[in-house]
């Protein structure tokens, strides 16, 4: 909160001119007919995008030269509030004289852009930006369509954040290079989430794919398991005290010894820990089917013995009660 | 350019009558009316006509409270926070019950009073978008619910809950009922004689007086406590130096708006019929809610193909005032709740507009705002791509 937000009502203040004036007169407003396209010799490409119980929606019509692939006309149909028609139209305007190819690398973000009126002011406040990405969508659907390729195929990245363009790698990366631990983090550092905010967790306006809460969640646990797994080095086994060693040994036993024995129905107890020169003992009993199984006392020792040998040092000895 | 306010359920033009009522009270009358000198005393006969304006206007009885808040919100506030604090939070009872198309101030205290341990159930409207006393018995119990509070009329719709069975039901089994009057004063009869309503709220500019201004009805025998502590204005229930003009103001305004009660059910009433009428001749147009069942002011529309904030925006480069619950329109991009709770139609949070009319509306405003609304549809549906292809397949 701040002075400029004690006033109510201000989103169609936040329009830009160019969006007001797009919106009461669309320069590309119409439909391309077949006939049309016949009359230019060239490929009438229709692109459908959103639904109206989504709240918006809009059909893109393209004519398109065969042989340049070259889009000579673009025109749209669209259902949906001022910023959503007035970005149709921008994107007709910016994809015109292009060729497919280089009217996909056109976004949101460049249709905002050139509905500013001024550089550094945002043409649409930032919670219908959103309503901005339904232009840069049907682009891509129109171009597969143009390519009859899916759409899927053309998208190079997972984007997770539509408003903003920012992809799952860049958030990932942003996470981890910066040891971000919020989400609003995350929309700092790359505008994700900034917008429409459905993307930064479920039960927003739209549901995802991905959240930022749960990338942002299963990041930080890779990175905290990748610090587990180096911490030993910074501090070896062997330097540790009885009572954390014996920490570190539940830990591996609960991670990989215990759920292999749970699913034959037995189980361990670590009954006593004893140091005995270099070598720490771990004193196991059997619990459950592990009990009086002939295996036990030499396979299954075994096995236990070496995934904490391997996890935490050579110098351990397990020992049945 | 000529602009036409058909948003009088947000709010109304203060009456030339009531503007000039409460003139005195800025620079001639200012005194505190808690003071003892002639400052002071020379408000109060002026305070006791409004007084009894607002109990005639509600008939409410000499033993019984109004009140003076600054608007409905804080009357409602002041219930729901009260009955927690009264009988919630030392474990008497446990429960309120509310509805699931309450406007926000009555939502967000409900989901407050949640967050410090109280249990609120949200109860569901029936498919013509009202609350049934049948649907409510299912959910009140009286070893538990501590209060149920529900609209009189609804702010988006115009639906008039039926308040008279709904407190009776709440009396027969002890358990407190609150009502936000907000969008029926002066429109539909309000009587807390008729309706055993506990506590009732209003705000005086939803009935062309001022803003800045509410009452709260609490009935003789149940219990508020005070949502402001301070001085002992109102008995100490509602501390703050009192808005002496403001409550003139409101006073004149529920007796006007009382007074007014059969020129809105004739004359405002015919004049929506006669709006709701012609938009119902365009295609692909839906009324949301029996006409019947409405107060005699209000449309809640539903445009096939036109998104509602594209819609008032070109209503208002016409000059009308319109509104909509469209998710585009808001903030948060969160649909009106009570659309979601109608579910009648999908579409109907994307394109529901309300046109709402007060006394003050005019029959040759009416003509205009028809002609802009039929401009608008128009245009809006030239831009969008089903209600084109819907020329082609009829019934889409």
């Amino acid at each position: 909160m701040a002075k400029s937000d004690l006033i109510g009502g201000t989103l169609w203040e936040s329009y830009s001119s160019k969006v007001n004036d797009r919106m009461l007169n669309p320069r590309h407003l119409g439909e391309i007919t077949e006939a049309d396209a016949a009359a230019r010799g060239a490929r009438l490409v229709v692109a459908d995008w959103g639904a109206e119980v989504c709240g918006d929606a809009i059909r893109a019509f393209w004519l398109v030269d065969a042989k340049s692939s070259r889009i000579l006309d673009a025109k749209y149909k669209t259902f949906g509030c001022g910023s959503a028609i007035a970005s149709s139209d921008m994107m007709c305007e910016l994809i015109i004289g292009k060729t497919v190819d280089e009217a996909m690398k056109i976004t949101n973000i460049d249709v905002e852009r050139a509905l500013r009126d001024d550089e550094d002011t945002a043409a649409i406040p930032p919670q219908k930006m959103h309503c901005s990405v339904m232009a840069y969508d049907v682009i891509r659907k129109a171009a597969a369509e143009y390519k009859g390729v899916d759409m899927d195929s053309l998208e190079e990245e997972e984007i997770v954040c539509q408003c903003a363009r920012v992809s799952l790698r860049t958030i990932k990366e942003v996470i981890r290079i910066n040891d971000l631990k919020t989400v609003e983090d995350i929309t700092h550092y790359t505008k994700a989430g900034a917008f429409c905010k459905s993307c930064i967790r479920p039960g927003g306006h739209e549901s995802r794919k991905r959240y930022l809460v749960d990338i942002l969640r299963d990041v930080r646990a890779e990175m905290e398991r990748e610090r587990a797994r180096t911490a030993p080095e910074a501090k070896s086994f062997a330097e540790l005290g009885l009572i954390q060693k014996h920490r570190a040994v539940e830990k591996i036993l609960d991670e990989k010894v215990r759920p292999n024995l749970l699913k034959d129905g037995g189980n361990i107890e670590v009954v006593d820990m004893k140091q005995s020169g270099d070598v720490t003992e771990v004193h196991i009993s059997y619990l459950g089917a592990c009990k009086g199984c002939p295996s036990a006392a030499v396979g299954t020792l075994t096995y236990i013995e070496d995934f904490l040998k391997a996890e935490l040092d050579d110098r351990i000895k397990v020992l049945p009660v | 350019m000529e602009r036409i306010y058909l948003d009088s359920n947000a709010t109304t033009v203060v009456d030339p009558r009531v503007k000039e009522a409460m003139e005195p009270f800025w620079s001639q009358m200012y005194g505190n009316p808690n003071s003892l000198h002639s400052f002071g005393t020379e408000v109060h006969p002026y305070m006791r006509i409004a007084f009894d304006r607002l109990y005639a206007g509600i008939h409410a009885r000499d033993g019984d409270d109004i009140f003076l808040t600054s608007c409905a919100t804080e009357s409602n506030n002041t219930v729901i926070k009260s009955v927690y604090y009264d009988l919630i939070a030392p474990g008497k009872k446990t429960e309120i019950v509310t509805t699931q198309v309450e406007h926000p101030c009555v939502a967000n205290a409900c989901r407050f009073v949640e967050g410090l341990g109280a249990k609120v159930l949200y109860l569901p409207v029936n498919r013509d978008g009202i609350v049934e006393p049948a649907a409510l018995k299912e959910y009140i119990h009286p070893d538990r619910t501590a209060l149920v509070s529900i609209m009189w009329a609804n702010n988006e719709t115009g639906l008039v809950f039926p308040i008279r069975e709904l407190a009776a039901l709440c009396r027969e089994n002890g358990i407190l009922f609150h009502t936000d009057a907000v969008q029926a004063i002066g429109k539909v009869p309000v009587d807390v004689q008729a309706a055993p309503v506990d506590f009732l709220s209003f705000s005086a500019h939803k009935f062309h007086g001022p803003k800045g201004v509410g009452g709260l009805f609490v009935r003789a025998g149940s219990k508020i406590i005070p949502l402001f502590h301070g001085g002992e204005q109102m008995g100490g229930k509602r501390a703050g130096t009192i808005n002496a003009g403001g409550l003139v103001g409101m006073g004149l305004a529920m007796e006007l708006a009382v007074q007014g009660l059969s020129y809105e059910d004739t004359s405002v009433r015919r004049m929506r019929d006669r709006l709701e009428d012609a938009i119902l001749e365009i295609e692909g147009t839906a009324v949301i809610g029996r006409r019947d069942l409405r107060t005699p002011n209000t449309i809640l529309v539903s445009v096939k193909g036109v998104e509602g904030e594209a819609m008032i925006w070109d209503l208002n480069r016409q000059g009308v005032a319109a509104s909509t619950g469209s998710a585009c329109a808001s903030e948060s991009l969160e649909p009106n709740p009570t659309f979601v709770a109608m579910c009648i139609d999908s579409e109907l949070a994307h394109t529901g507009v309300r046109l709402s009319l007060s006394r003050f509306t005019t029959e040759s405003e009416i003509d205009a705002a028809i002609a802009a609304i039929r401009s608008s549809i128009a245009r809006l549906r030239k831009i969008s791509p089903r209600a084109s292809r819907g020329g082609e397949k009829r019934g889409n």
